[in-house]
């Protein structure tokens, strides 16, 4: 294959810029000065730049960053320094929602119109946005969940240029929003508080919350940092891995899958020869969601100890740490938590593993782990099938072990602990404590950390109880793949089985509450929305069900329904039916469960 | 030389072989695999799909995205079929068989998944030139229009920018093989892709510039594989515009590509004395039915047309 670029080239900055990213061009063939004497008579392209194709996303993302798109020339460039043919450039960097593909302002306001926002004023801003700066698309954008809810209503400032900025604003309001898209400047805010729980003894995964300088590598161990990894590496492997499968961990991302089952497999295939990885999923783009972003920032090197022990029990070289594009801070904590522990011979030269953080750019899909493989890989972001699982073929086609933040910062504990001691706290099938996320109309929106066991009804108190009107109409569980429950229901102890049983999911432990005076037929016209521009589109099912779903929906909250009421459920349950039992991934698995879950229990359209 | 019987020194340049010419070595033997289809018990070989297991006995699997020649990218899930002991559907044209599987082929389920497949493909875009997915349609009693008349669709202007080959996107269900065909699978050029994400995602050229400007070379094998027509020989398209694109009156014949050592086979089909477009068997050994510019496009040779406009002026040999 011979690259066919247009005459577009870069401009000197994005081209430096992008040369930041991936190093100066070995040679002419890959973008750099043509030198007949050195290139004249060798071909340097081929399979050694086809083999950085993994660095096809940063690329992007640099010179992006630089110029507040990505231009044909600077697509150019990215294609010819990585060998990859222009229209896979195209077709990756226009699948992230992040990216423009047009000129647009260095400058952009992404306001957040989800739901957590939607019940905190987001309606109301997006509104005086439109008066005050036009029309969303250029100086500002809606953005689906930012992952701020417990600070909402939420916007991320992003600038481009030689120095890039990138900064959250929550809470927000119109007015500040404004000023800030016409001058730039930030003024300081508080961050608020996101863990009310701080500073409590019995906290186990947000204990060194509010008390560790995150920024410190030498506070992290006066709080207890690395007892665990020298711990795991007098133990051995087998013996971490038998203390995880004893611990009864499982899966904190979704699937709720055990933990120490995923490990054992890889380390069983520790000798066939072929590298393994570990990724950690930091994608956390479920809305409601913000409990691993909370411990990023605030404790990041918990996650990087954590990521160290479970690459050397799986006997990883390399782990991969993919984090969403709209977190800046936890990216700026995390690649100094990982330059510290580099610098201290924690990680890197000299040891036996290390990890390369990846930023996303804007893509919920990417949290479905073999997206986000095919995402670190330089390919769209589109899940593949299953079988073959990850521990088999994973990224790169290897074995891979991919876990949640919060599965992996159980595992210090349950090193230094023990298994069997973790396991006592909790159920019987779902031990150790939990992250929930808290938002909506509650009194004191945060991350809460509590024994599983714990009925929705006690972590809604934890936090201070209803808000907004003081009348709760409904709570939404487990995010926009989960499900709604009515304030009968506040009784389900929120444990998988629990949960479960009720017919609701604990998915990634959204609770978000909404009062008496929220209009529910909105909110669901937000989810359904959610999944119609989130769906990668690569299946029939969730391309066109997502939308006919949304269609739908607005037929029904309009009031003017195809046939009947009745006979649009009826095709509704064909929509919900066919997605879920023909889609290729738990995206379209999950489309309809929130609004299957509502239409259940309320009569919401007559 | 140590062979005796060896007498004139051979040219060591040019070995000669001595005995039979060795044959490749044989393919593994592959062990049979138990499984049971529609409650028929049947035993293939492992690694068969449950889509060529089910043909083997006679049962027929809808398809869209799926081609002999192409990767299965199992993304239209026409083909789902129902397999005991999995949650979800699976697709029958990737999903390997495993011992002791059973599957249902046609139970409720199934159909219920097929028909909203269709539903859903036939609400967004235009099928009239997709004769397959018309005929599934039917026969799962497919109904896209209770959708309602204002379901979103995937309808845009058609793109014609060069002389031998049209795009019309409002026919495609992006079922990813023409861009396999560019690609990987066939011609390794990469002049198209999928863009954007969604119900949004659409096949591209970079920043949708025109054909003639991207890397496509013309091979149109993305043509041949395409089930809708969305991609279309410009000949065939034109005709259709004009009215004049009768199937009936054509007739397909087998020959040999006369421009290379390759010897790709072409199916010429034909109508009213002119070549309207040409296809290759996916069976052809030598390269599964994909051909080059020239084996498609390059025949107007043998049908140059009498330009329209006045006769050429006479030359000194035609008067004499
Ligand atoms: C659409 C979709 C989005 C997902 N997003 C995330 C995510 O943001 N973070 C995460 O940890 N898991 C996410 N998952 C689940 C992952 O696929 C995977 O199960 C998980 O990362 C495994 O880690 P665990 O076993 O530690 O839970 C998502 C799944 C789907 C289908
Ligand atoms: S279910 Fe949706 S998100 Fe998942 S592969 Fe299919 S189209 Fe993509
Ligand atoms: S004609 Fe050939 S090169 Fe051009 S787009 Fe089609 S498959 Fe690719
Ligand atoms: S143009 Fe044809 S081959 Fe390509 S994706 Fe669309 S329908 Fe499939
Ligand atoms: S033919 Fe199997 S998914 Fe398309």
């Amino acid at each position: 294959m011979d690259l066919h670029l247009s005459a577009a080239l870069p401009t000197e900055q994005e081209r430096l810029a992008v040369d930041a990213a991936l190093g100066i061009p070995s040679s002419g063939w890959t973008g750099g000065v043509r030198d007949i004497a050195v290139d004249g008579r060798t071909a340097a392209s081929g399979h050694a730049a086809r083999a950085e194709r993994h660095l096809l996303l940063p690329a992007l993302h640099a010179a992006h960053a630089r110029a507040g798109w990505i231009s044909p020339g600077a697509l150019n460039y990215v294609s010819q320094r990585l060998d990859v043919p222009p229209a896979e450039t195209y077709s990756v960097a226009s699948f992230y929602g992040m990216f423009s593909m047009e000129p647009r302002p260095a400058r952009v306001i992404h306001v957040c119109d989800d739901i957590a926002c939607l019940t905190r004023g987001a309606g109301a801003i997006c509104e005086q946005l439109e008066n005050k700066l036009g029309p969303p698309g250029s100086a500002w954008l809606r953005s689906p969940c930012l992952g701020l809810c417990e600070r909402a209503p939420a916007a991320l400032f992003t600038e481009a240029g030689e120095h890039p900025r990138e900064e959250a604003l929550a809470p927000a309001t119109a007015d500040a929003l404004c000023q800030i898209a016409n001058s730039g400047v930030i003024p300081p805010g508080s961050p608020g508080n996101s863990v009310p729980q701080a500073g409590q003894p019995q906290l186990r995964l947000l204990q060194r919350i509010g008390k560790v300088n995150p920024q410190s590598l030498a506070d992290y161990r006066a709080h207890g940092g690395y007892e665990a990894l020298r711990k795991a590496v007098d133990m051995g492997p087998a013996a971490v891995i038998r203390e995880v499968i004893a611990s009864k961990l499982v899966g904190r991302g979704g699937a709720a899958f055990p933990a120490g089952k995923k490990w054992e497999t890889l380390h069983n295939s520790r000798s066939n020869g072929r590298p393994h990885y570990l990724v950690c999923n930091a994608d956390e783009s479920e809305p409601g969601t913000f409990k691993d972003r909370v411990v990023m920032e605030n404790d990041p090197f918990a996650l990087i100890e954590a990521m160290t022990i479970a690459g050397f029990a799986i006997g990883a070289q390399r782990g991969f740490l993919y984090i969403r594009g709209e977190y800046p801070l936890a990216t700026e904590r995390l690649l100094h938590a990982i330059g510290e522990a580099r610098a201290h011979g924690l990680l890197g030269a000299g040891t036996h593993f290390d990890i390369e953080l990846r930023r996303g750019a804007g893509a919920y899909i990417c949290g479905e782990e073999t997206a986000l493989f095919n995402s670190i890989e330089g390919y769209r972001g589109e899940p593949r099938n299953k079988p073959p699982y990850p521990t088999e073929a994973g990224l790169f086609g290897e074995p891979t072990v991919v876990n949640n933040v919060e599965t992996l910062i159980n595992v210090p504990g349950i090193v230094l602990e023990g298994g069997a001691a973790y396991a006592a706290i909790g159920t019987e099938r779902s031990t150790g404590t939990k992250l929930f996320c808290l938002s909506g109309h509650i009194a004191r929106p945060g991350v809460y950390e509590a024994a599983f066991g714990a009925t929705l009804r006690e972590v809604i108190d934890l936090a201070g109880g209803v808000s907004g009107s003081g009348r709760l109409q409904a709570v939404l569980l487990g995010g926009a793949a989960g499900g709604f429950v009515t304030p009968a229901e506040l009784d389900i102890p929120l444990t998988f089985e629990g949960t479960r049983a009720a017919g609701a999911s604990l998915g990634s432990a959204v609770v978000m509450l909404f009062d008496d005076t929220i209009d529910l037929r909105k909110i669901l016209l937000r989810i359904a929305a959610f999944f119609r521009d989130e769906s990668c589109g690569q299946c029939v099912p969730c391309r066109v069900g997502t939308v006919r779903q949304e269609e739908l929906m607005h037929r029904l909250a309009g009031n003017h329904p195809l046939v009947s009421v009745t006979q649009e459920a009826a095709v509704l349950r064909d929509i919900s039916q066919v997605m879920r039992d023909a889609s290729i991934c738990g995206l379209g698995h999950t489309a309809s469960s929130a609004i299957e879950s509502a239409l259940k229990r309320w009569s919401i359209f007559q | 030389m140590s062979d005796p019987t060896n007498a004139a020194a051979p040219n060591p340049l040019i070995p000669i072989p001595r005995g039979p010419v060795p044959l490749a070595p044989p393919a593994a033997a592959r062990c049979q695999i138990e499984i049971t289809i529609d409650g028929r018990k049947l035993s293939v070989p492992e690694g068969t799909t449950l889509l060529e297991a089910a043909r083997s006995i006679a049962i027929d699997t809808p398809t869209l995205c799926y081609l002999e020649n192409l990767t299965p990218v199992n993304v239209c899930r026409v083909c789902v079929v129902e397999l005991e002991g999995s949650r979800t559907l699976v697709p029958a044209c990737s999903r390997k068989a495993e011992p002791g599987m059973s599957i249902q082929t046609d139970s409720e389920r199934v159909r219920l998944s097929r028909k909203l497949v269709l539903e859903f493909l036939a609400s967004s875009v235009d099928t009239s030139t997709a004769p397959a997915l018309r005929s599934y349609m039917e026969r799962y009693d497919a109904h896209p229009e209770r959708f309602g008349a204002s379901a979103a669709t995937v309808a845009q202007p058609v793109k014609i920018d060069n002389e031998l080959y049209v795009r019309d996107y409002g026919k495609c269900i992006l079922c990813y093989k023409c861009v396999e065909a560019c690609g990987e699978d066939a011609q390794n050029t990469f002049a198209i892709a999928v863009a954007g994400r969604g119900f949004a995602a659409g096949i591209s050229t970079e920043f949708e510039i025109p054909l003639p400007e991207s890397a496509c070379v013309y091979c149109g094998n993305c043509i041949g594989v395409c089930p809708t027509g969305a991609l279309m020989f410009k000949s065939e398209f034109d005709m259709r515009q004009a009215g004049s694109w009768d199937e009936s009156r054509q007739t397909q014949t087998d020959t040999i590509c006369p421009y290379c050592g390759v010897g790709c086979t072409l199916t010429v089909h034909q109508q009213d004395n002119q070549i309207v477009r040409v296809t290759s068997p996916l069976d052809q050994q030598v390269t599964d039915g994909h051909l080059c510019i020239k084996g498609r496009f390059g025949w107007q040779f043998v049908q140059i047309t009498a330009p329209a406009g006045p006769p050429p002026a006479s030359t000194p040999k035609d008067a004499a």
